[in-house]
């Protein structure tokens, strides 16, 4: 299956590039790549959603993953989401403990 | 420890399959699969047929081998699918008799009866394709929720102030300035406007999924179309409307309900649904096959004795609601929303027809209503019954309630009605205005729910504007709707530039929601009335989805007095527990304060006119009985004088440390016509005082 993201860590940040659909079929690959990081002092987990297009159900619940499982303590960042996929995180109410910003720096 | 049971023990067509567990029934993520169960008493055969999204073939179809039936249960445990790219449904083989009430088919697909999430109609009022086999597609979705710190608002029922409202009216109409308007999400948007209007709780119009497009025709009056707007026509019990969540088009609309009544929760407000457990959207014997004819006909429907189907519901058909197999789904069903959706009560619709057996006989003690009554999981819910049906048998007063259900009080919303036009029945107004003894008397005050509105009729404003429905737009040459609505139009039929009309039916308005708030019980409005919403005077707007039923939010600026009235007369309300008690008045002074917890009074103090063309009458509330006495308050007295002359009214007199103060007097223009709590301007005449033509006062002692 093609790859549709991409995670790199450095310091304390995970970033995580999402493109095209996160959705039941490719979210679980994303799952098992994060939760890899398990266990490691991570401060930031930023996800860069420019080009992400749609967003499902499992793919919301990746992120929630990624706040449970690696990062209850650190910062989760979208970054660049458009804004249906924003209404549709916030209107589902699961991610509402992200930092939704345009632009990452770090 | 290392679980075993995640792993395939039958291998068939490229599928990987084990023995499912019967309970619970519907589609149940497990570890490496999903465990289909599905009841039938009377099937001889059972597939599972699994389709990609929307399509109308199925992709794979894979029968329940005789190990996967246990009693009457196929159960099943498929692996490794797609949950999110999928729809599922049932065909069952088995007999088919008209007379014995068997439907079976095995060309038809069958949507489970236990579906959280039903697709097909994703978006309200995209039309469907109707040449589709398969139209209300079950689903499966995660029951996994982030409630976090969420908790049940469990307002006593006393304090509740209810607001009926239709999730789509509510906002779809242009002016509420939303970007996904007639939304779930959106009801999360307009919760600062529902705490600045004072309710603390929201009782919605049916939200299962149902068919906006059942009966859907044009109307031959208007050339619009006509849909089934109100959603009293079950498809699904367990799945919420997908037509009313923004994102629906994505099959999120569980999460979306799920987040709007936690919103609605963290900010006070309780939730009550509307639900329909008196028939189903199959409709008689020319409707279609859905689900629970195809699935077991005669558990699910009460059959006459030649096989057709008893309309106790007016709709068609009527659920089977003490048949075991069904009274255990509603069970199911009603717990369902309460753990996993946080619902805080449930209003039944025709809930007479709850308590019929399974010839349509009513019972003394029906075994549903008893058992949702007792249910530990609905424990703290609020139940509150439509104690009718369309079958004749009308029970308000006299629902089996078991100290547990409450009643929407039709009496009240009748008396208060005519009190209202001037057909004078103080006696009748005494009963609603203490909570309705004569009705209740063993039961309490709570189990009246007090209204003059609801959807199901006129609006407020139309019943002070129209004296006879006008239901022409329905299609139906004004046959429908309730003929009985004891409205008054002020002197000229329907909308009009006379000043002096309009003002005295501001005045109705007000009168009105003054009685509901001041009347023990548990008052309801109905969502809109607060601004003066008209439906042109059409009392049944059940297909009429349209700027007709839709709130104009622009009415609160057209008529900000109604809308400042109602939010100062709800305030007053919550301000004053004398007004808000589970107990009744003793008429007697059981704490030594000198004065009655009520007193009843006319134009003379202490001297009501309980005649039947009486039209005025007074009572005084002493606040040193508010909560049988655990609590000081101030003393209301109010007077309501619907006789079309003024009236001099007497008062009863205060000891020397209080004074009788005005808080609203509904003869006077704003912003004389009422004041905040605690702001009451001292009456300058302690002996009495002059009460306008069709007018209400509130007087506040302190």
């Amino acid at each position: 299956m093609e790859s549709r993201f991409k995670v790199m860590h450095s310091n304390n940040t995970v970033k995580v590039t999402l493109q095209g659909r996160l959705d039941a079929v490719n979210s679980p690959s994303l799952s098992d790549e994060l939760a890899k990081l398990k266990g490691k002092a991570i401060g930031n987990i930023v996800f860069f959603a420019k080009d992400l297009e749609y967003i499902s159900s499992a793919g919301i619940r990746v992120i929630v993953f990624a706040k449970q499982k690696i990062g209850e303590n650190s910062k989760i960042y979208l970054i660049g989401a458009s804004e249906t996929i924003l209404d549709v995180i916030k209107m589902t109410g699961l991610a509402n403990f992200m930092i939704v910003q345009d632009a990452y720096s770090d | 420890m290392i679980r075993i049971d995640a792993h395939p023990t039958h291998h068939r067509d490229g599928f990987d399959l084990r023995i499912g567990k019967p309970l619970p029934f519907g589609a149940t993520i497990v570890p490496g699969g999903v465990n289909f169960s599905v009841f039938s008493r009377h099937a001889t055969a059972c597939e599972l047929l699994l389709f990609r999204k929307n399509e109308d073939e199925p992709y794979a179809t894979i029968p329940f081998l005789d190990e996967f039936h246990i009693g009457n249960v196929f159960c099943m445990t498929v692996f490794n699918l797609e949950i999110e790219e999928i729809d599922y449904g049932y065909r069952m083989d088995g007999p088919c008799n008209f007379k014995s009430g068997q439907w079976f088919n095995r060309e038809k697909i069958l949507m489970d009866p236990y579906a959280r999430l039903v697709g097909g109609r994703d978006e309200w009022g995209v039309t469907p394709d109707w040449n589709k086999k398969y139209q209300h597609r079950s689903r499966i979705f995660f029951d996994d929720f982030d409630w976090a710190d969420d908790m049940a608002p469990d307002i006593p029922m006393e304090d509740l102030v209810i607001y009926e409202m239709h999730v789509r009216g509510f906002t779809r109409h242009s002016s509420s300035g939303m970007k996904y308007p007639g939304t779930f999400a959106t009801i999360q948007e307009k919760i600062p406007y529902l705490k600045d209007l004072g309710i603390n709780c929201i009782e919605l119009l049916p939200i299962h999924e149902f068919d906006e497009f059942e009966n859907e025709r044009i109307s031959p009056v208007t050339g619009k179309p006509l849909l089934n707007y109100w959603g009293y026509s079950q498809v699904g019990f367990f799945a919420p409307k997908a037509g009313y969540a923004a994102t629906g088009k994505f099959g999120m609309q569980i999460d979306e309900l799920k987040a709007t009544i936690k919103a609605l929760h963290h900010e006070g407000i309780e939730v009550i649904l509307d639900v329909v457990f008196n028939h189903t959207a199959e409709g008689n014997e020319n409707g279609p096959y859905i689900s629970y004819r195809g699935i077991d006909n005669n558990t699910y429907y009460m059959l006459t004795p030649e096989g057709y189907y008893y309309n106790f519901s007016g709709c068609g058909n009527t659920l089977n609601c003490n048949n075991p197999i069904v009274r255990s789904m509603i069970l199911d069903c009603l717990r369902y929303w309460v753990y996993e959706y946080h619902v805080d009560g449930f209003r039944f619709d025709l809930a007479s027809i709850l308590g019929r057996d399974q010839n349509g006989a009513p019972m003394a003690n029906p075994p549903l209503l008893e058992t949702l009554a007792f249910d530990p999981i609905l424990g703290k819910c609020k139940l509150i019954a439509e104690a009718w049906d369309a079958g004749g048998l009308y029970q308000v007063g006299s629902f089996p309630s078991w100290g547990r259900w409450a009643e929407w009080n039709g009496k009240y919303r009748d008396d208060i009605r005519k009190f209202l036009k001037s057909e004078g029945g103080t006696g009748g107004m005494a009963q609603r205005i203490q909570g309705s003894p004569d009705l209740y008397g063993w039961r309490g005050p709570n189990a009246s729910i007090n209204f003059i509105t609801c959807h199901d009729g006129f609006t407020l404003m139309d019943l002070v504007s129209y004296n006879g429905k006008h239901n022409e737009a329905n299609g139906e040459n004004n046959r429908d709707g309730g003929d009985d609505n004891l409205s008054w139009n002020c002197g000229i039929e329907g909308a009009t530039r006379d000043a002096a009309v309009n003002a005295l039916r501001r005045k109705q308005i007000k009168n009105g929601v003054t009685l509901l708030m001041v009347s023990r019980g548990v008052p309801m409005i109905l969502y809109g009335d607060e601004a003066g919403r008209t439906q042109e005077g059409n009392n049944n707007t059940y297909c009429q989805d349209n700027e007709l039923a839709w709130f104009d939010w622009d009415l609160l600026e057209t008529n900000r007095e109604i809308f400042e009235y109602f939010k100062k007369i709800i305030a007053f309300r919550h301000a004053h527990p004398v007004l808000r008690s589970n107990a009744f008045f003793r008429n007697s002074d059981y704490v030594g304060s000198g004065y009655a917890d009520i007193s009843w009074h006319g134009t003379n103090a202490w001297n009501a006119d309980f005649s039947p063309s009486s039209r005025c009458l007074a009572f005084m509330l002493c606040g040193k009985h508010a909560k049988q006495g655990r609590e000081r308050d101030n003393d209301i007295y109010t007077a309501m004088n619907m006789h079309w002359e003024m009236h001099v009214f007497e008062l009863p007199r205060l000891p020397e440390d209080r004074k009788w103060h005005v808080f609203a007097n509904t003869d006077m223009i704003p912003p004389h016509d009422i004041c905040d709590p605690g702001e009451e301007i001292v009456l300058q005449n302690q002996g009495e005082i002059l009460v306008g033509p069709r007018s209400v006062i509130v007087l506040v002692g302190k």
